[in-house]
């Protein structure tokens, strides 16, 4: 009986691929059918196990704005524009005197989202650690931050790089800490701002509590929705929370700067998002560099201001906060993590993405149980799931539809193309509506077929399919140079504001066309009757396109 | 058997793919648009919605266009009060001048006047058509563009998880079969303010337009038609993205040859606004449309009477006065609302401009339209009237006056109306009589 209810043994190694990875490169359903499905899991479990080629890290290295600190990003890429922008204006002169003046510093900014960009794709398509790549883009996503937001433009690599990669399969604690003290994410959700009501640090921007990072750090980030939280806890986690935030200006995080330096920032970055202070921190680092004076500002740009916080005791979900400065947030970091809420809302959302868009509450009950048994060891409750009897039921076989970037990096990895220009690729993601870093609201994406699949998806994933398989795709252009007006990195977010992505086919370098039978092969055949017809009475050039437009391959 | 094209082929293989974006912000840009189907089409976005609809094409036609000015525009400067001289006091080099002069406001009603760059709207304002809901916007005192924008097209001021946006719900909400060109959107990507449930054509602007998909070549169609043959999702989401591609095509590149045998018209927002009004007039399904049009973040040298402002705003007056005449007997059906995200700062700043304020000015537009009339509780300008005592203050919230469109206009019940904007505060009457009955 029990083997009937089991993926049949020759669907067992591309189900894994398609789960665990981001689909079949050419090869690799021989080298999982030689180890063995369930050996290949325990492999990709263990990240560190999986030898990666010197020429991909090679290909890592190069992108350097990735392995930089935010206060090094900061200071080398976008405090550039902001005294360029801040000379020009001196100077007079209009808009587009304005624009001429800042050109060469906003090209700069513009490598750090593109590199961000290529590094996340060119892991996903070639990276032999695939297991590592989907759940970075899985809590990249849990763990939602805006590109498009003032300084997140530069620190949006750094967040994935330092807070989210390294923690993947770890204790989730240490992921939720990690990205609770990245300034991209209390730039995001406002956190650098909550501040103690008469505090002595509460000032202008300063002047109160900001619940915004305290409230999705419960709806979103641990307890979820219906976790059982109120209005009073939220309000207390902000307090517990004031004072988390960048480092300090001049003034020491309170008032300084007035009017006509907060009129200036908010031309420089989407109103009104320029921490103040950190002009000073580079005046800081400058001096310490000429020997006038040490540097003390923390690289990481996580600075905890006493003078804003609220140094008074805290009742948070049923329990007393000693005023504990900087460590209540650790203390109320650590209830969150441990939570059986936590544990019920996270191992939810991990079976809905690797299992089924309706999770069978059984498999999510163990993968709680496993959670806490743990102490919230990612690792565990993933095993846990991979192994279970509902991850191997035929009913969930290809059942997830794949989302826009799963379906382009799938498309790219089963035709093995190589690819030296990703432009092509990001702009199809973007513009099936799931932009790299592009998500706005805080809650990530979403992972169901209902939210990826409509009539346009169909039309743009099928012209995508033609093209690349017709080597009709820049794949092969040279690296572009940053352009001014329509180009820079694919940033975009929903509501059309962006940094315009210019690419260019006219003198694009060709391909070949893809082998049809190559792809099918990638596939471990498993086209179903009516395909495989479609596909031979087609045209022979477009075959391949059929192959990689088929429901099948929709699907993982 | 049809050979491929190679070329084609070649030149549609990249602008399949990834959209040719521009900065929406910058005007040129917007100006440059020549509209119609890029490479990538039409986008369809919905959630399910769309499975279930079908055509009816009975009943009276109602249609609401909405114009967003991305980056807040000077509402002081475009309905001017031109009768408080506090308004002087704090702008002295870019409040434009009282009528008569050179430069001057064009008299509204003797306190409030027009921006002489919005001459072109005169006519729908003395034919009745034209009105303006004065020191109107969100409740939430946020100054920062991301966060405006995003709580006026998610319709939930304060919330920003919400997903979806108040046009796509109301569209959800409106009575009727619905067809999947619906609601069209002009521009890159489908706006926060069209997404959710509901299909949305969108149509790409820019030189890519009218480039085919690969999926329009016979050959390759029949090829894909044979894939999706069946019943599931998959294959109806297919199905009807063909549909639907084929028919904005066909009526697009009608319109193209029209647009081509005719005289040639200055490029600009008007090209925009003739070939979405041909396409309301050609397509009666169409109810709700979206365009927006950037470049209104006028921190230095905004000007008066003439200069950056007014260059904006004259585009803009033309092209919903062309777009008005275009639409002919439709214009009677349909209402136009111009929004923008916040206002600006009462007083100019040291760089002959202004900064991010509070209140704003929001345009309503249309055949039924009781126009003629600035509607709206005006604060006034003295500094104890200011929001914070530097912005004009907001005494209409935004959805009160779109909530009268919603219901008097497209038929929208009050429970349907309370599903489009949750939480919305009770009307506190400040713009009643704004449609006719």
């Amino acid at each position: 009986m029990l083997e009937a209810s089991t993926i049949p043994r020759q669907d067992r190694s591309l189900h894994v691929l398609n789960r665990l990875a981001f689909g079949p490169r050419p090869g690799d359903l021989e080298r999982v059918d030689s180890v063995g499905a369930d050996r290949w899991v325990q492999q990709q479990l263990h990240p560190e196990s999986i030898e990666i080629p010197q020429v991909f890290i090679d290909q890592i290295r190069t992108y350097s704005t990735l392995h930089m600190s935010p206060v090094d990003l900061f200071v080398e890429y976008q405090k550039p524009l902001m005294q360029a922008r801040r000379e020009a204006k001196q100077a007079g002169g209009d808009k587009a005197d304005l624009k001429g003046a800042t050109k060469d510093e906003r090209l700069k900014e513009r490598v750090v989202m593109r590199e961000a960009v290529e590094a996340r794709l060119y892991r996903a398509i070639f990276g032999p650690r695939q297991l590592q790549e989907v759940m970075t883009a899985f809590w990249f996503n849990h763990f939602n931050i805006f590109a498009g937001k003032g300084l997140d433009m530069v620190w949006t690599g750094a967040f994935e790089e330092q807070a989210i990669r390294p923690h993947t399969m770890g204790r989730f604690r240490d992921l939720l800490g990690a990205t609770a003290h990245h300034p991209a994410m209390l730039f995001y959700l406002d956190n650098w701002q909550n501040t103690a009501p008469n505090s002595p640090g509460a000032k202008g921007k300063f002047d109160g509590i900001n619940e915004n990072y305290a409230r999705e750090l419960m709806e979103l980030h641990t307890l979820g929705v219906n976790g059982g939280y109120s209005q009073q806890d939220v309000i207390a986690l902000a307090h517990i929370l004031t004072g988390w935030g960048l480092p300090p200006g001049r003034g020491g995080g309170g008032g300084g700067g007035g009017m006509r330096r907060a009129q200036t920032d908010q031309q420089m970055f989407p109103p009104g998002l320029m921490p103040r202070g950190f002009g000073f921190l580079f005046r800081r680092r400058q001096m310490a560099r000429e020997g006038q004076m040490p540097a003390r500002v923390d690289p990481s740009g996580f600075h905890f201001d006493a003078s804003r916080h609220d140094p008074g005791p805290k009742y948070f979900l049923g329990q007393t906060i000693e005023g504990a400065g900087e460590h209540e947030g650790e203390e109320a970091l650590d209830i969150l993590a441990r939570s059986p809420q936590t544990a019920k809302h996270l191992s939810f959302q991990l079976a809905q993405y690797f299992v089924a868009d309706n999770p069978p509450p059984a498999l999510v009950h163990r993968m709680s149980q496993r959670y806490l048994a743990t102490d919230g060891d990612i690792r565990a409750v993933l095993e846990l799931m991979f192994t279970s009897s509902e991850f191997w039921d035929p009913r969930y076989y290809a059942a997830k539809f794949k989302t826009p970037y799963e379906y382009v990096v799938s498309s790219v990895r089963a035709t093995a193309v190589p690819v030296i220009n990703f432009r092509p690729l990001y702009g199809t993601i973007q513009l099936l509506g799931m932009p790299l870093y592009g998500c706005q609201t805080p809650n990530g994406y979403d992972m169901t077929q209902e939210a990826w699949l409509n009539p346009d998806a169909m039309m743009t994933r099928l012209s995508f399919a033609t093209a690349l398989a017709n080597g009709n795709l820049p794949l092969l252009n040279p690296p572009f140079e940053e352009e001014d007006g329509a180009s820079g990195p694919s940033v975009v977010s929903k509501n059309g504001r962006y940094k315009g992505v210019n690419f260019g086919g006219a003198n694009h370098v060709k391909m070949d066309p893809v082998d049809p039978a190559a792809v099918t092969s990638a596939m471990g055949g498993g086209l179903s009757p009516n395909t495989a017809n479609a596909v031979e009475t087609a045209p022979p050039q477009l075959r391949a396109a059929l192959v990689l437009g088929s429901p099948e391959f929709m699907k993982r | 058997m049809e050979p491929i094209d190679e070329k084609e082929l070649e030149e549609i293989g990249c602008g399949g793919c990834a959209p040719r974006v521009e900065q929406p912000l910058s005007r040129r840009a917007f100006l440059r648009r020549t509209a119609i189907l890029s490479a990538s089409g039409i986008v369809l976005l919905s959630r399910s919605a769309w499975a279930a609809r079908t055509l009816d094409s009975s009943g009276p036609r109602r249609r609401l266009v909405v114009v967003f000015l991305r980056g807040a525009v000077d509402g002081l400067n475009v309905v001017v009060p031109h009768g408080e001289s506090a308004y002087y006091d704090a702008r002295p080099t870019i409040a434009v001048g009282r009528t008569g002069g050179q430069g001057g406001v064009v008299d509204l009603d003797g306190y409030f006047g027009l921006h002489p760059a919005l001459a072109a709207m005169e006519g729908p304002w003395k034919d009745g058509t034209l009105a303006f809901v004065h020191a109107c916007g969100s409740p939430d005192p946020t100054r920062s563009h991301f966060d405006a924008q995003d709580y006026m097209e998610s319709g939930t001021p304060g919330i920003k998880s919400t997903q979806d946006g108040w046009l796509n719900r109301a569209l959800g909400q409106m009575p009727g079969a619905h067809a999947p060109t619906d609601a069209i959107s002009l521009g890159p990507t489908v706006p926060r303010i069209l997404e959710g449930r509901v299909a949305v054509a969108n149509i790409q602007s820019g030189r890519a337009a009218m480039r085919p998909m690969p999926l329009d070549r016979p050959v390759v169609e029949s090829a894909f038609d044979r894939l999706y043959i069946g019943s599931d999702p998959l294959s109806r989401a297919y199905r009807e993205g063909r549909e639907a591609r084929q028919r904005l095509t066909a009526e697009l590149a009608q319109d193209m040859a029209e647009a081509n045998n005719g005289a040639p018209s200055p490029q600009g927002f008007s090209d925009d606004t003739d070939r979405l009004a041909r396409l309301i007039q050609r397509d009666p399904t169409i109810r709700v449309a979206f365009m927006a049009l950037g470049g209104w973040d006028t921190h230095v040298s905004e000007g008066a009477g003439n200069g950056q402002l007014a260059g904006h705003l004259k585009p803009l007056g033309d092209g919903l006065s062309s777009f008005a005449k275009a639409l002919g007997p439709a214009y009677q059906e349909t209402v136009i609302v111009v929004i923008s995200e916040f206002g600006r700062t009462m007083h100019e700043n040291g760089n002959g401009g202004t900064d991010h304020g509070h209140g704003n000015v929001m345009w309503v537009m249309g055949g039924p339209v009781r126009g003629g009339k600035v509607y709206g509780r005006w604060p006034g300008l003295s500094t104890g009237s200011l929001y914070q005592e530097r912005d004009l203050a907001v005494t209409t919230d935004f959805r009160e006056p779109l909530s009268v469109v919603l219901r008097e206009h497209m038929g929208l019940q009050p429970p349907q109306l309370a599903a489009v904007f949750p939480d919305a505060p009770r009307t506190q009457g400040n713009v009643s009589g704004l449609l006719r009955a």
